[in-house]
């Protein structure tokens, strides 16, 4: 299903769009309440933005500085070409140390791969462990949002959703009480743990160390009570300098939730003594996006989240109306560059109106790259012939003035002289909902030449 | 100072008003203005769908037609944008640099070039600015939401100035407005939701009138109010400028 489609579907709901919509503003808002109270905020995007550049043209040599260094800390390290290879190299991970239970914390990339079902069909039970993933798990759903993946449940949902899988009393959606009885649920899933499975939000080269940054805690918590610890990455996540980390963490939180820091911001360096710590490197379909010169800024992406609370479609379609593992703005140029028949629609979800590239971080020129990625759907993807067609004849038209001319007459006097129920029938996709203006007798250039012919 | 005057496509056939304004408007400021009689569109509407390469005749008879001037002045935001930004499809001669240097949108080459405010114009409505995204992101007509900076608008600038109009404030001052060309008819449901949102918003502010540099936003909004019979007026800035009721 398009996203056209699936937007509309979601649109069926009005009140449900302007809940979600609000709840989404609400959080833009505190962005920008956060951010307009740090000096020098354009100052912190551009060197965000810098850094990105810089890392991702030296990336063969940060990456190996990074194994190396890695190595050092007594971490192994592993390299895996794709989502495939990546689950097959957890897999093994967890085989060699006979593990049965995981528990997970927040990692896209561990969604892109589509580890969680991968492991389940050899038996091994995977928990998300952040609350938000843990209600989409239950609810057997994708997340829909990066940062908030349960944001298109209600409280009441998850109210139901707890009384199913959890045993809950029905509370009529009291958040305290289904986050208490969460983590009650997840406490025993840590403490049973065999191992513990985390994403990585910044890779640093010149130590060797990562750092995950979650709200909850919950990566801290699997991560120290389970033997074995394995954090999956991709290519991008690298940053060549502690330091650095003085500029993304600072940009990170204030753009994803308004919030000065992330309340964990957790530093990983070495396994502690008898334990095991592992490093997925990941590539799958980064090095190619990476060779395309236009779209390489993409992978300059934090996953703050931010483009999708900003964005007008993205609030008034939902996450899943995208059907992708990174929706929104964001995920529309990087999804193309993974399949692009599949994804075609997606650069289409926009108005161009460019809030997600002045909203984003670390300056990534999304809106730009919407446009350019629709010059290439339209030439290497299946078109409507309808939308083929007119856009030939348009470009025609407007080549020539004389054209344009004739072609306005017969418009203008269709708008005025056609029944209303005639000019809003079903192939008017305009006049389901609006009217179209009434066709002027004159036009602007009529008027012009009778101006210029009173004057003579 | 030779200005040539662009006319979108769309308010030259169905808002012809629009472009009057804007004439009467620059000649009232004593710019030497000319409206070239061979122009017709400025190709974004293809090149937005992704169909670039079918707006090069457009953009080549914009260049043909604007190449002699010292300005290019237009009631669009948004088509100025699309000259400035777009028009690296064609190869990059003096004209064709020239016309993308040029290129403003009116608001903009008042304030900006012939450093006016005041255009003397009476107007007594409570008014809603609409800030068209390709005019506010696209060129800066004013500061933007998302960024961290001093605070300006060119739109506001004149209209502070203008007699007897009242400016109301949104709740969402610069949030989109839904149209986005064929965006407008492809995303059907997420367009009008946007611009129902969008009136709500000026609505709720008192609003009596919804202004904007961009016919095209207000063609989108003006179709939902009269659809749902709303009591909001439309109408482009330069009929506002141009007013002296």
């Amino acid at each position: 299903m398009n996203h056209s489609k699936a937007a509309s579907i979601f649109n069926k709901d009005e009140k449900k769009v302007d809940w979600h919509d609000k709840a989404l503003w609400f959080v833009r808002h505190k962005r920008d309440k956060a951010v307009h109270a740090v000096e020098g905020w354009e100052s912190l995007r551009n060197y965000g933005h810098g850094i990105k550049a810089h890392t991702l043209s030296n990336l063969d040599n940060y990456l190996i500085q990074f194994e190396e260094n890695a190595l050092k800390n007594g971490v192994q390290v592993h390299w895996a070409a794709d989502g495939d290879e990546h689950n097959k190299i957890v897999h093994s991970i967890l085989k060699a140390h006979n593990a049965k239970k995981v528990v997970k914390s927040k990692s896209m990339l561990t969604e892109e791969c589509h580890l969680n079902p991968f492991l389940e069909a050899d038996g091994i039970e995977v928990i998300d462990t952040d609350l938000g993933e843990r209600i989409v798990q239950l609810a057997k759903e994708p997340p829909s949002h990066i940062v908030l993946p349960a944001i298109h449940k209600t409280k009441e949902e998850v109210d139901e959703l707890f009384q199913e899988h959890l045993g809950t009393k029905p509370s009529g959606g009291d958040p305290q009480y289904l986050t208490g009885e969460a983590r009650k649920h997840l406490r025993k899933k840590f403490i049973s743990a065999d191992a513990a499975i985390t994403g990585v939000n910044f890779a640093i080269a010149d130590t060797g160390g990562f750092v995950v940054c979650t709200n909850e805690g919950n990566a801290d918590m699997g991560a120290h009570l389970a033997p074995v610890h394995i954090a999956c990455m991709g290519i991008e996540k690298l940053i060549p300098k502690q330091e650095h980390l003085g500029v993304f963490l600072r940009l990170l939180a204030r753009s994803a939730t308004g919030q000065p820091i992330t309340t964990y911001s957790s530093h990983f360096k070495k396994p502690i003594n008898g334990n095991k710590m592992h490093i997925v490197i990941v590539d799958n379909g980064r090095t190619e996006q990476l060779s395309r010169p236009d779209f390489r800024a993409s992978l300059h992406c934090i996953r703050c989240g931010a483009c999708m609370n900003t964005c007008p479609i993205y609030r008034r379609s939902g996450g899943h109306s995208y059907d992708a593992t990174i929706p929104g703005p964001i995920g529309s140029i990087l999804s193309p560059g993974k399949d692009l028949t599949k994804h075609s629609s997606l650069p289409f979800a926009s108005t161009l109106c460019g809030s997600c590239s002045d909203v984003c971080p670390v300056k990534i020129d999304i809106h730009s790259q919407l446009y350019k990625w629709r010059q290439i759907i339209t030439k290497e993807t299946p078109q409507p012939f309808v939308k083929k067609a007119s856009m030939k004849m348009m470009g025609k038209v407007f080549a020539k003035p004389m054209q344009f001319e004739r072609v306005g007459k017969v418009a203008r006097w269709s708008l005025r002289n056609l029944p209303k129920g005639v000019i809003n029938s079903k192939p008017n996709v305009w006049g389901k909902e609006r009217d179209l203006p009434s066709g002027p007798t004159e036009s602007f250039d009529d008027w012009y030449k009778k101006r210029t012919e009173n004057e003579q | 100072m030779k200005v040539g005057l662009f006319i979108p496509c769309y308010i030259n056939q169905l808002y012809p008003q629009v472009g009057i304004a804007t004439l009467e408007l620059l000649e009232k400021l004593n710019v030497n203005v000319t409206y070239p009689s061979g122009q017709t569109c400025c190709g974004q509407p293809m090149a937005n769908s992704g169909y670039e390469s079918e707006s090069v005749g457009a953009c080549n008879n914009f260049v043909d037609n604007f190449k002699d001037f010292d300005y290019v002045v237009t009631p669009s935001g948004s088509c100025a944008y699309h000259v400035k930004k777009h028009y690296d499809i064609i190869p990059q001669t003096e004209d064709v640099t020239n016309v993308r240097n040029n290129v403003y949108e009116l608001c903009d080459f008042i304030v900006n070039i012939l450093k006016i405010k005041n255009v003397n114009a009476k107007f007594p409505y409570k008014i809603g600015v609409h800030k068209s995204c390709h005019g506010l992101r696209g060129l800066r007509l004013g500061s933007c939401s998302e960024l961290v900076g001093p605070s300006f608008s060119s739109i506001e600038d004149l209209l502070n100035e203008v007699e007897g109009a009242e400016l109301t404030s949104l709740a969402r001052k610069d949030e989109c407005c839904g149209f986005g060309g064929t965006f407008a008819v492809t995303e059907e449901a997420i367009s009008v939701k946007m611009g129902k949102d969008k009136i709500k918003d000026h609505l709720d502010s008192g609003a009596e009138v919804i202004t904007a540099t961009d016919t095209s936003c207000l063609m989108h909004l003006e179709g939902l109010i009269n659809r749902n019979k709303q009591p909001l007026k439309v109408l482009h800035i330069a009929e506002i400028l141009n007013s002296s009721i």
